[in-house]
């Protein structure tokens, strides 16, 4: 037997890295970038005034985004609350209870489809089961369309991490004569919690930058968020309107509201990075 | 008492001749703890054990060797019926333990897994505390105060042969043990609930020799108040805790009796190919 050329492998290795390198680089400086853009136009917008007061009239100066602020936190709470118990209960049927079943199989595709549908036709599914029949916007709608979005992201997660505890834990758990559902609940849950954790909280900070499912149903508002039955203010749909005015410091605020959502977002993913890493480190 | 000549076919590992002196039992004279009669396995479509027939003495440690593959684990994952945690797995036969058939549908799986615990391969710490891994059980079988849980988390400890080395870290996550000693926390795990028959799946494969020894020494322990049956692809291990020792090959059980006899006078000539090491 000849032995193999090691120059061809070589030579492979070092064109695989030359466009390696620069891909990841590119990647990396678009969001440099986007950082950079969004702090350094969003940074004057900041005030104490911008996290505690209304919106003004287009053309006047000062004012706040107070209600958008408050409206986005809220809806994403009841988003979560809506969506992602449904999500983990979902999750824990596809892993534990029905793996291998028709209806798991079934739940799994359209899951899928779910997690792949764009946010709009989720926001204009919305305005049609809840808008229209209501006859106005409101804050639940809002809510019900970013749970639907949840919902999917919370349910695939659950599922993988769950899958990601060994059977072992579970048989020795059943073999204790713990039932199943104790098991999963005491057991199981417990050994992949941080997971969970990190799952719904990644599924909170994609909703949190939505717009277009809240277009069609929370909409916005210039008032402070009384009810949920009524159209509520909201950050996105804010940047939305103020971005595309006339209006310079409208303009500005627009920036100023993507800054705070951009360091939301990014505080969110990084807390659920600490999370996972906490757990890597026990288990070490 | 059957007289057993004594004429070692093969050099038995040292320990045998020694270790446990005295007659060699018939298991058929003993009270039986399991009797299985017929078994056949099966993973979906294929088959793993044929027509099992053996009788587990009571108050013994019984071992069951054999190669990779043979059917070891999955004969004693029928006792318990945790193989139904998997849809395609399939169990045909009898195998009674005290008398009552674990395999008729009208078993209380609960009750059934009470009476009969579980130490795997790996060790299976729960993600908690030392101290709630063991009331675990407790809690789920009884109802008990407080005091009484923390005396049978410290009895279970101790007769599991690791208190000393965890008493004043109770409350810290059972996962920070060493491989060996999470094992003996699974096996005071499973004491905590009162078994009477325990069944070990290879517990020391995943472990150092220095924390096999200690498990052995445990095992020595056990057989005092448990029926033990230790799935072992360690001949040696086999050779030095059990009392009585079944051959499996291929999913048969090839040949059952006494420890001492099955190694140094087998009656099948697989078993002797198996344990001078020419297969397996």
């Amino acid at each position: 037997m000849q032995p193999r050329s090691r120059t061809h492998r070589r030579a492979a290795d070092a064109t695989i890295r030359v466009i390696m390198v620069p891909a990841a680089l590119i990647g990396i400086a678009v969001l440099a970038w986007i950082l950079w853009e969004v702090i350094v136009r969003g940074v004057g917008a900041i005030t104490p005034a911008f996290f505690t007061e209304l919106p003004t009239p287009p053309g006047m100066e000062g004012g706040g985004l107070g209600n958008a602020i408050l409206g986005t936190a809220l809806m994403t709470l009841a988003a979560t609350v809506l969506g992602a118990p449904i999500g983990l209960l979902a999750g824990i049927f596809l892993a534990e209870f029905g793996p291998s079943s028709r209806i798991a199989t079934a739940v799994r595709f359209t899951t899928n489809l779910l997690m792949g549908t764009p946010s709009i036709i989720i926001g204009i599914f919305v305005y049609a089961i809840l808008v229209l029949p209501i006859g106005h916007f409101s804050g639940w709608a809002g809510a019900a369309a970013l749970a639907t979005l949840i919902l999917p992201v919370v349910m695939r997660t659950t599922e993988d991490m769950l899958n990601l505890v060994p059977d072992e834990l579970r048989e020795s758990g059943l073999a204790l004569g713990a039932p199943r559902w104790r098991v999963t609940l005491g057991i199981i849950f417990r050994a992949a919690k941080t997971g969970l954790v990190t799952g719904v909280l990644l599924a909170v900070a994609r909703v949190s930058g939505e717009t277009a499912p809240l277009l069609f149903t929370a909409l916005n508002s210039f008032y402070w968020p009384q009810s949920f039955g009524e159209p509520t203010a909201n950050l996105t749909v804010t940047i939305f309107n103020y971005a595309m005015s006339p209006y310079s410091d409208w303009q500005q605020k627009a920036w100023g509201a993507s800054l705070l959502i951009t360091v939301s977002v990014l505080v969110v993913a990084v807390l659920a990075r600490f999370v996972i890493k906490d757990r890597k480190g026990r288990a070490a | 008492m059957m007289a057993v000549e004594e004429r070692a076919l093969v050099q038995p590992p040292s320990e045998v001749a020694t270790q446990r002196p005295g007659e060699i039992e018939d298991a058929a004279t003993l009270p039986a703890k399991v009797t299985v009669r017929n078994l056949n396995f099966f993973y979906g479509g294929q088959q793993a054990l044929y027509d099992n027939s053996i009788s587990i003495p009571a108050l013994r440690v019984t071992a069951v060797i054999g190669p990779s593959g043979c059917g070891k684990s999955t004969h004693i994952r029928v006792y318990n019926r945790i193989f139904e945690l998997y849809r395609s797995h399939r169990a045909e036969g009898i195998v009674e333990i005290d008398g009552e058939n674990v395999l008729s549908p009208s078993t209380d799986l609960l009750k059934l897994r009470k009476k009969v615990g579980m130490i795997f391969q790996r060790p299976t710490p729960f993600p908690m505390s030392i101290f709630d891994n063991i009331a675990y059980g407790v809690k789920l079988h009884y109802r008990a105060s407080r005091s009484e849980i923390t005396d049978r988390v410290e009895d279970a400890l101790k007769r599991g042969a690791l208190w000393e080395e965890v008493r004043g870290k109770l409350s810290e996550p059972a996962t920070a043990l060493s491989g060996g000693q999470q094992q003996r926390l699974c096996i005071a795990r499973a004491i905590a609930v009162e078994p009477e028959l325990i069944l070990m799946d290879e517990p020391c494969s995943a472990i150092d020799p220095v924390a096999t020894s200690k498990i052995e020494d445990l095992i020595e322990i056990l057989r005092d108040s448990y029926t033990v049956v230790l799935v072992t692809h360690n001949m040696q291990q086999a050779a030095r805790v059990s009392d009585f020792t079944a051959f499996f090959y291929k999913g048969h059980i090839v040949e059952f009796g006494a420890t001492k006899k099955i190694f140094t006078n087998p009656e099948n000539r697989q078993t002797e190919d198996y344990i001078t090491g020419r297969f397996g």
